[in-house]
């Protein structure tokens, strides 16, 4: 089966001015989401500590919440997930309750109130300083990939290519944040390993299309730098969409099959697919046209080496 | 045209048997055992093998193998009702010196193990248990090195007769000497620097004072913090010990935490409880001369005002007889009117000083002091919380002394016999060198475990048959050649992670997962390039060959970018988000070798060699 019987010929690079739209329009409403309302932390972040209860018999969360209140944890969030069996409980930290004896101490409460304390299905604690610390460390890993990136791609293209694919990752991890933010869904720590999981995938997408482009430098003198991109788009679209569908079945596997530790990171992983699938085509290449790269700027290198160490072209039949 | 040489198909033989032996391990089931170890001196020997045997059969355990290996004793049984009589009864007749532990044995038979192979090592997350990541609080460390000093400097100038106009502490821990003349402050000078090398003296003369500023040196100070995390360790290690857990993880993490995981703890709260305390005895003898100023007035110099845990006060003199670190044994016992007690064994260090002190002091009082550090939550005014530590002092007994100790002696007055017994096991195990706090937990239940396990299969095998589907209808012959490399390269994370021993969570499932779903990307930029040579013209075989060519440059430039990612991933990453990182490394390396080499022997198997009017794609 084919996804198209002929080459397509869409003019993505013609259409860009609409994608540069599209995708200003989504990144201000991220960025306007982050500065309003943020992000919703969990706990791995904003520090606390959070229990997973389950018991034989339904319970009222409302039951639990009052005799938690009147204990000393008036700030405990107590909601059912999965059946009315199934409580999860969340302790913000507060001066006074911020190590991790709260959860026994919450435990051995509803262990003597009339609902009892079930069975531990997790617990999950972070202190004080080490949510923010953490935070801080993924923020520059993140940082730290897309600059180890950019080096990478200088270094096998050229630089003008290395910015356009920083550019499409930076937007990708900017709008997949940004919906993070405005659906106020939760931000934790696997969700951010998804993000560099997202970049890794993205620049795959963004890669072979350079690849390819760099190629049709070589193959097609006459054609100009806009025209090539295109055909380079177009050569590689079955491609770039049948890896993003096989890519998106397992992550939909994950997402229904999974569980509810791994729905926040498949959630953040179809995100950036498809997002990374649509910058790789609308993002990157037209950047790197706006910054003017030709022909030459790829063309050169290729031609000192060929004297030196390839006496044959590698891609000309 | 695309025929194999005979060694292209010997490395695909050699790929499929490696991975099928390590990846075979994971197919045995683990089963109920218990595990014995010797606790401090305790040796595990032939004898105690016997004794195991004994109890077990008494008990009438029905055992399936019993082994000595490596100072462990492993009890193999058939099922965990006999897992959990045997730990109990071995715990209870075994004694103090020994742990028993629970543990789920493998069964990798021995021709495997042989050869290295052994299942895949499963995080907490998978198989249930408690994650702790403990913050040695330095600050303390560094203050309790300071007192040591300004103790040790003003016996040492007491000592040579070196009289000081005045010493005190500074704020940032220097001591801080003023002397009368010059010459006594070079020959404290002198005598200071040549006892304590660590330390670096600033000599000053201001308004005809001479004053001298004592500093411990960076390298001292951090030898000091190196040692203190080391003890820690160690105390953690042996009050693990004590708990009774198989395959504890005691770890150093950066150089001021220190992460514990232990398998299988059910209830976290007896882990915390048992781990964090500080708790430690320290002896002192009650000021009997000044006893009139116990409740109020001025305290003299070499005393200083404790309280009863009811409150009442008490004056005891300063110097430390003795405290926990010189305690070699400690077990719960009762005392004369049947209450709770601690008895105590002293290390011959102690045991002199108590005979000495003791003999003396008949008819004195000597105090036992409880001392345990706490960690509070105090608010700044920026409205940031953070955890300090705070000292309680209480003392529990003050008994008269009718009689010289020596090596033995029984504490009463304590609350109770859990009391009792945590504290003989907190003495028994050794204290901490400084305080710690837990500033992460992550506890994930038996149940939750088992879930986390049948989900995460669940959604590798639903994945996988996903793809398996789509590739076989969109590319046919081809389709099945990727599906073969994909189900290899599968079988080969599997025998990586086994052999490594790295540890697999439930975000490195996902790895897996989210690999199965990017190895294929390599198949379909050949396929598509075939495609397109086909589209241009060109025989079938050339296709092929041109397809596989033009890839793999494309191929390679890909999955190393993806590989950064994932390496600043591992990098910057906590236990089980470096589970991920570890399967998507290990899944993008092993996905380009079974999705270029092998996939193109196969396809060569299928097509090479004989004319061809098209291909199957």
């Amino acid at each position: 089966m084919q996804l198209f019987k002929n080459l397509t010929a869409i003019n993505f690079i013609g259409h860009r001015k609409f994608a540069l739209v599209f995708s200003i329009a989504l990144l201000a409403a991220g960025f306007y989401s982050l500065f309003t309302q943020g992000l919703n932390y969990g706990i791995d972040f904003s520090g606390g500590t959070k229990l997973e209860l389950t018991y034989q018999q339904d319970v009222s969360v409302l039951d639990m919440r009052a005799t938690l209140a009147s204990s000393g944890y008036p700030e405990a969030v107590v909601q059912h997930f999965g059946s009315n069996k199934d409580v999860l409980i969340r302790i913000p930290l507060s001066p006074g309750n911020s190590d991790a004896k709260v959860s026994d101490d919450v435990v051995k409460i509803l262990a003597a109130s009339k609902t009892g304390s079930g069975d531990i299905r997790s617990v999950e604690f972070v202190g004080p300083t080490f949510g923010k610390e953490l935070f801080e460390k993924g923020i520059l890993a993140l940082v730290y990939a897309l600059i180890g990136v950019m080096i990478y791609v200088a270094f096998r293209f050229e630089w003008k290519f290395s910015l356009g694919s920083v550019a499409a990752l930076i937007h990708d991890v900017v709008i997949t944040v940004g919906l993070f933010s405005i659906f106020q869904l939760e931000f934790t720590l696997p969700v951010l390993a998804a993000l560099l999981a997202v970049i890794g995938y993205s620049l795959n997408d963004t890669i072979v299309v350079f690849d390819r482009i760099r190629e049709n430098f070589r193959k097609l003198r006459e054609t100009d730098t806009e025209e090539t991109m295109n055909i380079s788009i177009n050569q590689t679209l079955p491609r770039t969409i049948l890896t993003s569908l096989t890519t998106l079945l397992v992550l939909l596997a994950l997402y229904f099959y999974g569980g509810d530790a791994l729905n926040g990171f498949a959630a953040t992983l179809i995100i950036g697919v498809l997002i990374g699938t649509y910058s790789s085509i609308f993002v990157a290449s037209p950047t790197v046209l706006m910054l003017g790269a030709t022909a030459e700027d790829l063309l050169v290198e290729v031609v000192e080496k060929e004297g030196v160490d390839q006496p044959e072209h590698p891609y000309t039949p | 045209m695309n025929k194999n040489p005979t060694w292209k198909y010997l490395v695909l033989l050699l790929i499929v048997t490696f991975g099928v032996i390590y990846a075979s391990p994971n197919l045995y089931q683990a089963e109920p055992g218990v595990q014995v170890i010797g606790l401090r001196n305790a040796v595990v020997d032939t004898n105690t093998l016997e004794r195991t045997k004994r109890i077990l059969e008494t008990a009438g355990v029905e055992v399936k193998q019993i082994t000595l290996e490596y100072g462990k004793i492993r009890v193999r049984l058939t099922s965990e009702e006999a897992q959990n009589t045997a730990r109990d009864v071995l715990r209870n007749k075994l004694g103090n010196s020994f742990a028993v532990a629970a543990a789920d044995l493998p069964t990798t038979p021995s021709w495997l193990e042989s050869l290295g192979g052994a299942p895949m090592y499963l995080g907490l997350d998978l198989r249930g248990g408690v994650h702790f990541l403990m913050q040695v609080d330095m600050v303390a460390v560094e203050r309790k090195a300071n007192d040591n000093y300004y103790e040790d400097i003003r016996k040492l100038l007491r000592e040579e007769g070196i009289r000081y106009s005045g010493i005190n502490r500074q704020e940032n821990g220097a001591i801080f000497l003023r002397f009368k003349t010059e010459e006594l402050q070079e020959q404290a000078n002198a005598a200071v620097t040549t006892a304590n090398p660590e330390l670096i003296a600033t000599i000053r003369e201001s308004d005809g004072s001479f004053t001298m500023e004592l500093q411990l040196t960076e390298s001292a100070i951090s030898e000091i913090k190196k040692a203190a995390l080391k003890k820690n360790m160690l105390a953690l290690r042996n009050r693990i010990d004590q708990l009774g857990v198989s395959e504890p993880v005691i770890q150093q993490q950066g150089l001021d935490r220190i992460v514990v995981q232990l398998p299988g703890v059910k209830d976290p709260s007896v882990a915390k409880e048992i781990l964090g305390k500080t708790a430690t005895l320290q002896v002192h003898l009650v000021d009997e001369d000044n006893a009139a100023s116990t409740v109020t007035g001025r305290v003299p110099s070499g005393s200083k005002r404790f309280y009863y845990r009811d409150g009442r006060p008490i004056l005891l003199q300063k110097r430390i007889l003795f405290s926990g670190d010189n305690i070699v044994d400690a077990s719960v016992s009762i005392d004369e009117s049947g209450g709770p007690a601690v008895s105590i064994t002293l290390d011959s260090k102690g045991a002199n000083v108590n005979s000495d002190v003791t003999g003396d002091n008949i008819g004195n009082r000597m105090a036992v002091v409880y001392v345990e550090t706490l960690g509070e939550t105090k608010t700044d005014s920026q409205g940031n919380t953070r955890l300090v530590t705070k000292e309680i002092r209480e003392v529990i007994t003050a008994p008269v002394i009718r009689d010289q100790l020596g090596k033995r002696f029984i504490i009463n007055g304590l609350d109770g016999r859990n009391e009792a017994k945590d504290l003989a096991l907190l003495l028994r195990a050794g204290s901490l060198a400084a305080p710690v706090f837990i500033i992460e937990e992550r506890t994930v239940g038996p149940s939750l475990g088992a879930d986390n396990i049948e989900k995460g299969f669940t959604s590798v095998l639903y994945g996988f048959l996903l793809v398996l589907l789509f590739m076989v209808v969109f590319y046919r012959v081809f389709g099945l050649v990727a599906s073969f490399a994909l189900v290899l390269n599968l079988v080969i994370i599997v025998a990586v992670l086994s052999l490594l021993q790295a540890t697999l969570t439930l975000p490195g499932v996902a790895g897996m997962v989210l690999t199965v779903g990017m190895a294929v990307d390599a198949n379909v930029l050949i396929f598509e390039r075939i495609r397109e040579e086909i589209q241009a013209g060109a025989a079938p075989q050339m296709s092929i060959h041109r397809g596989y060519e033009n890839a793999f440059s494309t191929i390679i430039d890909a999955n190393l970018t993806t590989l950064i990612a994932a390496l600043v991933l591992f990098n910057f990453g906590t236990g089980p988000i470096q589970g991920f990182a570890i399967t998507l490394s290990i899944g993008i390396v092993t996905s380009m070798v079974t999705a270029i080499f092998v996939s193109r022997i196969l396809i060569n198997l299928f097509y090479g060699g004989r004319r061809l009017d098209s291909l199957s794609i």
